[in-house]
């Protein structure tokens, strides 16, 4: 896969090289791809007022969360913190790398936040207000009470630790039993207040559990603890030779690091779903009967309001145009690549882009037959259908809780009944098997391969956003790709047509005043400096452009309206360049495919995989696309019901499947696989319907993934087998009572770092 | 051995004021933004010449 790698490598999301890193145009940001960190004329841009998210801090300021894309490095941070805060009245701003979050305050009054939000933007970095309020709160607390359990428990651990050690030479050498009971109270006293301020989120979910009327691993775990730390005191009082509180602590220690470890995986993933959603919860600027202009939230439109979209926004909500005329991109909703004319009447979506002109809407939110509430349930359906996945450590716990006291149990009654042991040593032989049975490997085994994979797809442009993801895309045997922005990148190319280079240059140079796609694809072909001034420039929604160059009057865009033969059939999609009224020049245009597309399909298919191509666009161009990709199955001019319908028939035979797509049109399907990936350019629903998103140019970083997926799932495997072999050596030491605390603490730290540094192992793997 | 009555302490001590500063690391937010704090590291310092902390 040499071919493929290079290109996944330029767009690696975390390579803080310096101020460079931001300036290449293959960056792109998870949430929007086409908009690349180039600054922009700051006067231009058109934002939603933010005024409903200014909020008043404790002391008098106002205060504005953002979330900032296109962040990279430390260049980004220091540009737009250097540039806030060289605006009168800001009095902080803070940009949070690991958030991608912005928080600036300012003197209420003496700075405008709609005029702040412009100044980052005109940066390169889009800006989304949003209110922290609606975002969980609860997570970061919760990470930081783990890892304030986990500083104490480390604490106790070295500190018993450093007396166990002392006791344990002790025993050969000769410590007299006063010191020995000495160091064990001193024990105690440490351990004893470890155990009951870190051991909580373990009591916690064990009780839960016992009230719930089941078993989890945190049962056998928090009786091992409480049992080891009590039974540790009872020995001390009687002077006795050993004491496991070095065990209790040690034992809570290691599992909180696999617990942390897990928790950050958690909050990472849902973290990126939270994020999606606020995006979605964009402000939208309300006319009200007098004509005034309110900025309201989304979820607080009503039904008949009237909303304002400014030429460049997205549509809010579902609607009716009552006023203007434009283009409409409804790339994500449909798949097609060209944008529609709206015109008054007619109905816009929620999710598509308003190009070219301003547009009055009135809503229509409560209509059920809107397309995304048909989405919606549509993805409803297919979550229900979806078997719960069960994750192979859940699978794994479920059988280990029950084993584990039964085998504590049989140790205690078997010493009772069959030796003249006494029901002390009894409970301390059971509880030896309880403290060594305990997962310590286990509860590290999976979190620590999954914290590695993570990272390192994160380094290849892949974000993993469900916990479960990579174990089920691990044993996928069939793909599934959409055609539009997923195997093609979605936007049109310029690849013929009738031209001069002078006539190109003059076209270009007039494209560049628009949003249109084909304008961009046309204005990309040429470089900006050097290019002739266009004046009067006009943008008739539906037609084309209009503007005069030397003197000359030119038209860019449909062959009437330039004055062409409307009647022509054009051969794929076209625009003509007109001077002084007479057609001179024609362009065409094809949405392109991914350069490694052919490259990874085939790739794909020579593990084994079945390749399935299922689209809405129409037969001609999707039969055009598999033929060039070599894909025998596919499907034309496919419903968002007809999709979900392809994968439950796959899902039907037994067959595992991959979903790849982007479109509003996938969502559904995306949930009904059993796991799914996007391109960070899909949109904001599909983003946050599907398990893993890949960014940049190329399809490549599907191949990655499958590729460190199946490697972590080995990997973990591999795991559970050494916790075992552990377990089969150590747990007949227990029962026949010969695991003393320091063989506990040695087999314990030794299978922990063994499965730790298996799971670093993945750092390396191809 | 009376050296332990000393020593043990000590030990305990340390140990304590080390606990001690990470808690309070943690409670002061140092370890919110990790990320970033890795790339701060790189910016010049005219830039926090005229960053006013909060």
């Amino acid at each position: 896969m040499n071919a493929v790698e290079p290109a996944t490598k330029a767009s690696q999301p975390l390579d803080a090289g310096g101020a460079d890193c931001c300036d290449a145009g293959a960056l792109a940001s998870f949430t929007t791809a086409q908009s690349g960190p180039t600054p922009v004329d700051e006067n231009t841009i058109a934002i939603s007022d933010p005024s409903t998210f200014v909020s008043q801090t404790p002391d008098g300021l106002a205060r504005l969360n953002l979330f900032v894309e296109n962040l990279h490095c430390a260049a980004c941070i220091g540009k737009i913190e250097g540039r806030l805060a060289n605006v009168p009245g800001v009095v902080s701003a803070r940009v949070n790398m690991s958030t991608r979050r912005l928080v600036i305050t300012w003197r209420d009054g003496e700075a405008d936040a709609g005029d702040l939000m412009r100044k980052v933007h005109a940066l390169g970095y889009p800006v989304t207000p949003f209110d922290p309020a609606e975002l969980a709160g609860a997570e970061n607390r919760e990470d930081k009470r783990l890892l304030s359990a986990m500083a104490v428990a480390g604490f106790a651990a070295a500190n018993v630790m450093l007396l166990s050690v002392s006791v344990w030479s002790g025993h050969a050498g000769d410590m007299g039993e006063g010191t020995r009971t000495l160091f064990h109270w001193i024990s105690a006293l440490i351990a004893l207040p470890a155990v009951a301020y870190a051991g909580q989120p373990f009591f916690k979910s064990a009780l839960g559990a016992l009230r719930g009327g089941g078993l989890n691993m945190d049962v056998p775990i928090s009786l091992a603890v409480l049992l080891a730390a009590g039974m540790s005191v009872f020995q001390t009082a009687e002077g006795a030779e050993h004491a496991y509180f070095d065990a209790s602590v040690s034992l809570l220690f290691f599992l909180l690091i696999g617990r942390y470890l897990d928790h950050r995986a958690r909050a990472r993933a849902r973290s990126a779903a939270t994020h999606l959603l606020a995006l979605q919860a964009r402000a939208a600027t309300v006319v009200d009967d007098s004509g005034a202009q309110h900025a309201v939230r989304i979820h607080d439109i009503d039904e008949g309001m009237m909303v304002l979209v400014a030429a460049g926004e997205r549509v809010p909500v579902d609607g009716t145009v009552i006023d203007g005329r434009s283009d409409i991109d409804t790339q994500l909703l449909s798949g097609e690549t060209l944008p529609k004319l709206a015109a008054p009447g007619e109905k816009v979506f929620a999710g598509t882009l308003n190009l070219t002109a301003p547009l009055r809407v009135r809503t229509t939110v409560r209509a059920d037959a809107t397309l995304l509430s048909e989405i919606v349930k549509l993805m409803e359906m297919a979550e229900q259908g979806r078997a719960r996945y069960v994750r192979l450590a859940d699978r794994v716990a479920r059988i280990y809780a029950p084993v584990v006291h039964i085998l504590a149990a049989a140790t205690f009654a078997g010493w009772i009944f069959f030796t003249d042991a006494g029901w002390q040593a009894s409970l301390m032989a059971a509880i030896a098997v309880l403290i060594i049975t305990c997962p310590c490997a286990l509860g590290l085994a999976v979190p620590a391969v999954q914290v590695v994979a993570s990272s390192r797809l994160l380094r290849a442009g892949v974000l993993v956003k469900a916990a479960d993801a990579l174990e089920r895309l691990s044993g996928i045997d069939t793909v599934v790709f959409d055609k539009t922005g997923t195997l093609t990148l979605g936007h049109p190319e310029l690849v013929g047509g009738e031209f001069t280079d002078a006539q190109k240059a003059m076209a270009a140079a007039l494209a560049r005043h628009s949003r249109h796609p084909l304008s961009r694809a046309l204005a990309q072909t040429v470089p900006a400096d050097g290019e002739a001034l266009v004046a009067d420039v006009h943008e008739e929604p539906g037609c084309g452009l209009e503007g005069v160059i030397d003197g000359k009057r030119i038209r860019l865009g449909s062959r009437a309206w330039c004055g062409g033969d409307a009647s022509a059939v054009p051969s794929g999609t076209e625009i003509c360049l007109a001077v002084d009224g007479a057609p001179v020049a024609t362009f065409r245009f094809e949405d392109a495919l991914r350069a490694d597309s052919r490259d990874v399909i085939a790739a794909l298919r020579k593990q084994g995989m079945r390749i399935e191509l299922l689209s809405g666009d129409t037969e001609h161009a999707v039969a055009r696309a598999a033929e060039e990709l070599g894909i025998d199955t596919w499907q034309a001019q496919c419903l968002p019901a007809g999709k979900t319908a392809r994968l439950e028939e796959l899902a039907q035979d037994g067959r595992r499947v991959l979903m790849v797509g982007d479109g509003l049109n996938d969502a559904p399907s995306l949930v009904a696989a059993h796991v799914s990936m996007s391109p960070a350019s899909a949109a904001d629903v599909s983003q946050t319907a599907a398990d893993l998103l890949f960014q940049g140019a190329a399809l490549g970083p599907v191949l990655t993934a499958i590729r460190v997926a199946r490697a972590s799932t080995r990997l973990v495997k591999q795991n559970f087998a050494l916790a075992f072999i552990y377990n089969t050596i150590a747990v007949p030491l227990a029962i026949s009572g010969l695991a003393t605390p320091l063989v506990a603490a040695v087999a314990m730290s030794s299978s922990s770092i063994v499965v730790t540094l298996n799971a670093l192992r993945l750092r390396w793997t191809n | 051995m009376e050296i332990l009555a000393y020593l043990i302490p000590v030990a305990l001590f340390l140990g304590l004021v080390g606990l001690a500063a990470f808690l309070w690391c943690l409670k002061s937010g140092q370890f919110d933004d990790l990320d970033g704090a890795a790339a701060r590291i790189l910016l010049d310092d005219e830039v926090r010449e005229d960053e006013k902390p909060s």
